[in-house]
């Protein structure tokens, strides 16, 4: 008689918590991957391509699948660790045919010679081109992820990475220029 | 609140975690009068001078400038205007070296004095009490007064706080080592700053005036509290001396004992502290409407023979002081901008003195040891007791080594305010400060990648978002275009049925000229065809000809031809009777050649060049009727026509001049062995020549075209002798205009710039380059692909 008191308790048990977890998973049910959207959020946002994706997003969710960690060229060796820790998987090296020069640029547009074809325009993943047909365009710079990909498609090759510029703010202090201050 | 004044009225203080007792060396300067200097021969001043945004140009190169004209103007609430601090010339405007460790460019104005120091109008006031507070602001703001003690915070912006202001505090600690240009202003001109701290109080309305000074200058507290004594709401604090006590958050807690939160501005606690030196400059503003266009700066180092303090007009270069300081420079002499804790190693002597220049340092080269090797943290915990700001210096050297950024920021390194005390207490000789600097500099740069990506991001997705909304709308508005179309044709209405009778008449006539022209080609194959087959041996003739031309080009036109030529006909002469006798399967496989050449004839002659085609049947029809005993003219004309369509392929490259030269010759020699008739062939052939040549002239004009028939069919009336030469002649001439035609357009071409702009000739070049290079670039891949 106990025996069948406690599986009927416990059964009534059971049906309460698969209840109320089933209640939950809809309830409480999240819209997309979240790993996917972390991922995301350690990508440089370039929309480069360079991994060979369409994009962040995309390249972010194949990582979440298993796709390699590696091939973010412009995020460096630092994205790569930040992945690596939230994925719990070793650090790699950046993969060769992915590796690039990672020092930040932005197109620069050489303005007479462009014939205004709009081509770059289609190219750039943020919007960051503005003209019109058979007038100049121009790069806003601010916008600008350097993700080269308007340099290719332009036909008169008048698009060209260039350096950013340092200023005062971006300035990085280089430790062996300035010894140390030291009063006797 | 009230515990606090009591405090401070009975000189007990709070005091700061750390700190430090470094040799203080004002001993150098400190008795020394205020010298002011000749002015130097260039002024330069660069367009930022503050924390915050440069102003607008307001002049250009070659204006004159009296002192105290504003040389900037900006809407910008961090901006603040820059004046001339002499009158003279605007020299250049251009990028030069800035005040600053990087040695960055930034864009400087150049003046040169012109020794009159004419000032511009000015406004003295006599009474500043009964000014508005915002007449206070605009005039100290308009003034360009940004705070003079280091960061260069425009003072207005500090000034027109909202907060309810519990104390103003006046920072004349003072507390680095060799500065003593606050002292001498103090000791000078205590009445004046007492004239700008009143300003504030004015405007900030606090309920104290609290004025910090260490103890180590007596005589500028002296001057001080007499400038003060009439003056219950201002109280001289002495402060026993310790660095950094002259921090702002140090001093704060000094005097009032409070902490300013981490990441928080004093205004939050009802607190604002302003400089000694920005006081006077806000007096000088206000009562004596005198711009920020100098400000005192100690010259100091046992490298000067005369170190002192001195007026330096803003854009002063450092040389110019150094020089008037009585610089004797060693091997290797360093200008340090700042006090020797806090300060930094100028790039170069030809950095102009800006608005937070307090110090310029030249020590001698025992004074401040120049390199010191780094060697390991031996873990002491020195820097951690004297940090003021309670942070914990070595884990920070370890996680800033390690690039931790997180755990930099963990451990509040922002918090850090640079003052050197770690490293100066280092036992292993730590840049520790320096290690700060570049870890805060990367966070910055960190959180400033963050921000662009996440715009990046926000800017892709909506690009995304916008690509497919469109495509949508196309789709729908083409799907409800064509709704709205069978709906109307369904309609019923006269005009719907109207409407469908048209499209189906026009649909009947888009098939109707489709058959048409698949019938026109059809035809012309056939008509060729048929012509050809007619006679077995010219389709033959033909095809050996073909065979010849292959010989040719094997030969390479040289005069061999001729003989190749002659052994040619021999053997077509030879092959004859077989010929006569051949079978229809040589004819038919023959007609079959010839067949195809025609529809190739027709392929490359796709538009206009029926003519051709048309001339060549004719000719056919010509050898179609002529006697058998002409058969070796006609294969002649036959081999003559492939050389004119060999010659006409050539052309096109026009390169082939001397080709071509051959070949008449070549075509000359036939004729020449024939007779009369064969060289009315030749006319015709030279006719077709003629022809062709003009078509591929296509851009020239029809009148050389006609010309050129012209001419040849007046040579088919001519005598039979005369016409080789004619012949010759008329293909020379026809070549030649051709030629001249070419130069013409050239020299058009070069000769346009005369006439029109060279601007439109530049264009074109440009874009003849840009279609050159787009074409490069589409073989390039094709290359690729």
């Amino acid at each position: 008689m106990s025996i069948i008191i406690a599986i009927i308790v416990i059964g009534i048990i059971a049906l309460l918590f698969g209840a109320l977890l089933g209640y939950a998973s809809i309830r409480f049910k999240v819209e997309g991957d979240p790993l996917a959207q972390q991922i995301d959020d350690l990508l440089p946002q370039t929309q480069c391509g360079q991994c060979g994706y369409p994009g962040c997003k995309p390249y972010a969710e194949a990582v979440a699948n298993g796709e390699a960690i590696n091939k973010c060229a412009p995020g460096g060796e630092e994205t790569i660790k930040k992945m690596a820790e939230l994925l719990g998987v070793e650090v790699q090296p950046l993969d060769e045919n992915h590796a690039a020069d990672n020092t930040p640029k932005v197109a620069f547009i050489i303005e007479e010679d462009c014939i205004g074809c709009t081509k770059c325009i289609q190219a750039c993943p943020v919007d960051a081109i503005i003209g019109t047909t058979k007038q100049m365009h121009t790069v806003i710079i601010d916008e600008c992820t350097g993700c080269d990909l308007c340099v290719a498609p332009c036909p008169v090759d008048c698009i060209e990475m260039r350096p950013i510029e340092t200023t005062k703010q971006s300035w990085q202090w280089d430790l062996n220029s300035i010894p140390v201050t030291q009063v006797d | 609140m009230e515990s606090i004044i009591n405090r401070i009225d009975k000189n007990q203080f709070w005091k700061f975690h750390g700190g430090i007792h470094p040799p203080e060396q004002k001993f150098i300067t400190e008795n020394k009068p205020i010298r002011t200097l000749p002015l130097p021969k260039e002024l330069i001043l660069p367009l930022q001078q503050h924390i915050g945004q440069a102003g607008d140009l307001l002049v250009s190169v070659g204006d004159t400038v009296l002192k105290g004209q504003p040389l900037t103007s900006s809407a910008h609430p961090m901006a603040v205007p820059i004046h001339a601090p002499t009158s003279g010339k605007i020299t250049a405007i251009k990028d030069s070296t800035i005040a600053h460790p990087s040695a960055l460019k930034e864009p400087c104005l150049f003046i040169e004095p012109d020794g009159n120091d004419t000032w511009v109008k000015r406004n003295i006031c006599n009474d500043y009490t009964k000014q508005s507070d915002s007449d206070l602001l605009q005039k100290i703001s308009d003034a360009g007064i940004s705070g003079m003690g280091g960061a260069g915070f425009p003072t207005y912006v500090k000034a027109n706080t909202s907060a309810k202001i519990e104390f103003l505090i006046i920072n004349a600690a003072e507390c680095e080592p060799y500065i003593t240009a606050d002292d001498l202003l103090m000791k000078e001109h205590s009445p004046t700053i007492v004239d700008g701290i009143n300003i504030l109080h004015q405007i900030i309305k606090p309920e104290n005036v609290l004025i910090g000074i260490e103890d180590n200058k007596p005589a500028a507290i002296k001057a001080l509290q007499n400038a003060t004594k009439n003056l219950d709401h201002i109280r001289v604090c002495i402060i026993p001396t310790k660095y950094p006590s002259g921090g702002e958050k140090q001093l704060i807690q000094i005097l009032t004992g409070k902490e300013i939160p981490s990441g928080a501005i004093p205004s939050s606690q009802g607190i604002v502290m302003q400089n000694t030196a920005t006081c006077f400059a806000i007096a000088d503003a206000v009562i004596n409407d005198i711009p920020l266009i100098r400000r005192v700066t100690t010259v100091t180092g046992l490298g000067l023979n005369k170190p002192q303090n001195v007026w330096a007009l803003l854009g002063t270069p450092v040389n110019f002081l150094l020089e008037q300081c009585e610089l004797h420079p060693h091997d290797k002499q360093r200008i340090i901008m700042g006090g020797p804790m806090m300060g930094f190693t100028l790039p170069s002597g030809n950095v102009p003195v800006v608005k937070i220049t307090n110090c310029v340092l030249a020590p001698s080269a025992k004074e401040i040891s120049d390199e010191s090797t780094e060697v390991e943290c031996i873990r002491c915990g020195q820097c951690a007791d004297v940090c003021p700001a309670q942070l914990l210096p070595q884990e920070l050297q370890w996680s800033a080594k390690a690039k931790d950024h997180q755990q930099l920021e963990t451990l509040n390194l922002f918090d850090c305010i640079e003052c050197g005390a770690c490293a100066y207490v280092c036992p292993s000789h730590i840049p520790l400060v320096h290690y700060y600097r570049i870890g805060k500099a990367e966070i910055r740069e960190h959180k400033q990648q963050e921000i662009k990506a996440d715009k990046a991001k926000i800017r892709f997705e909506a690009r995304k978002l916008r690509l497919e909304r469109d495509k949508k709308a196309r789709e729908e508005k083409q799907r409800k275009a064509a709704e709205a179309r069978k709906a109307k044709m369904n309609s019923g209405t006269v005009e719907a049925n109207n409407e469908m009778s048209a499209v189906a008449a026009a649909l009947a006539r888009v098939k109707a000229k489709k058959a048409q022209t698949s019938d026109t080609t059809s035809q012309d194959s056939t008509t060729e065809a048929a012509a050809k087959p007619k006679n077995p041996q010219i389709a033959a003739a033909i095809a050996r000809a073909k065979a010849k031309k292959l010989a040719n080009q094997v030969t390479d036109n040289s005069d061999i031809t001729a003989e190749v030529d002659k052994t040619v006909e021999a053997k077509v002469e030879n092959e004859t009777p077989t010929e006569n006798t051949a079978d229809d399967k040589k004819s038919k496989v023959a007609a079959a050649i010839a067949k195809a050449k025609a529809k190739k004839l027709a392929k490359e002659q796709a538009d206009e060049k029926t003519d051709v085609q048309n001339e060549i049947t004719e000719e056919t029809a010509v050898n179609d009727v002529s006697e058998a005993d002409s058969k070796k003219a006609k294969i002649a004309a036959t081999i003559a026509k492939a050389k004119a369509k060999k010659l006409a392929k050539e052309q096109v490259d026009e390169k082939t001049d001397d080709q071509n030269e051959i070949k008449e010759e070549t075509t000359v020699n036939d004729v020449s062995e024939a007779d009369s008739k064969k060289a009315k062939i030749a006319a015709t052939i030279a006719k077709a020549k003629a022809k062709k040549l003009a078509k591929e002239q296509v851009d020239e004009k029809t009148d050389d075209q006609n010309e050129i028939i012209e001419e040849t069919s007046v040579n088919d009336v001519s005598e039979a002798d005369s016409k080789k030469a004619k012949i010759a002649a008329t293909i020379a001439k026809a070549k030649a205009k051709k030629l001249a035609k070419e130069q013409e357009a050239e020299k058009s071409d070069n000769s346009q710039p005369d006439v029109e702009d060279t601007k439109a000739a530049e264009k074109k070049k440009r874009i003849a380059e840009a279609v050159a290079k787009a074409k490069a670039k589409k073989q390039q891949r094709l290359e690729l692909n």
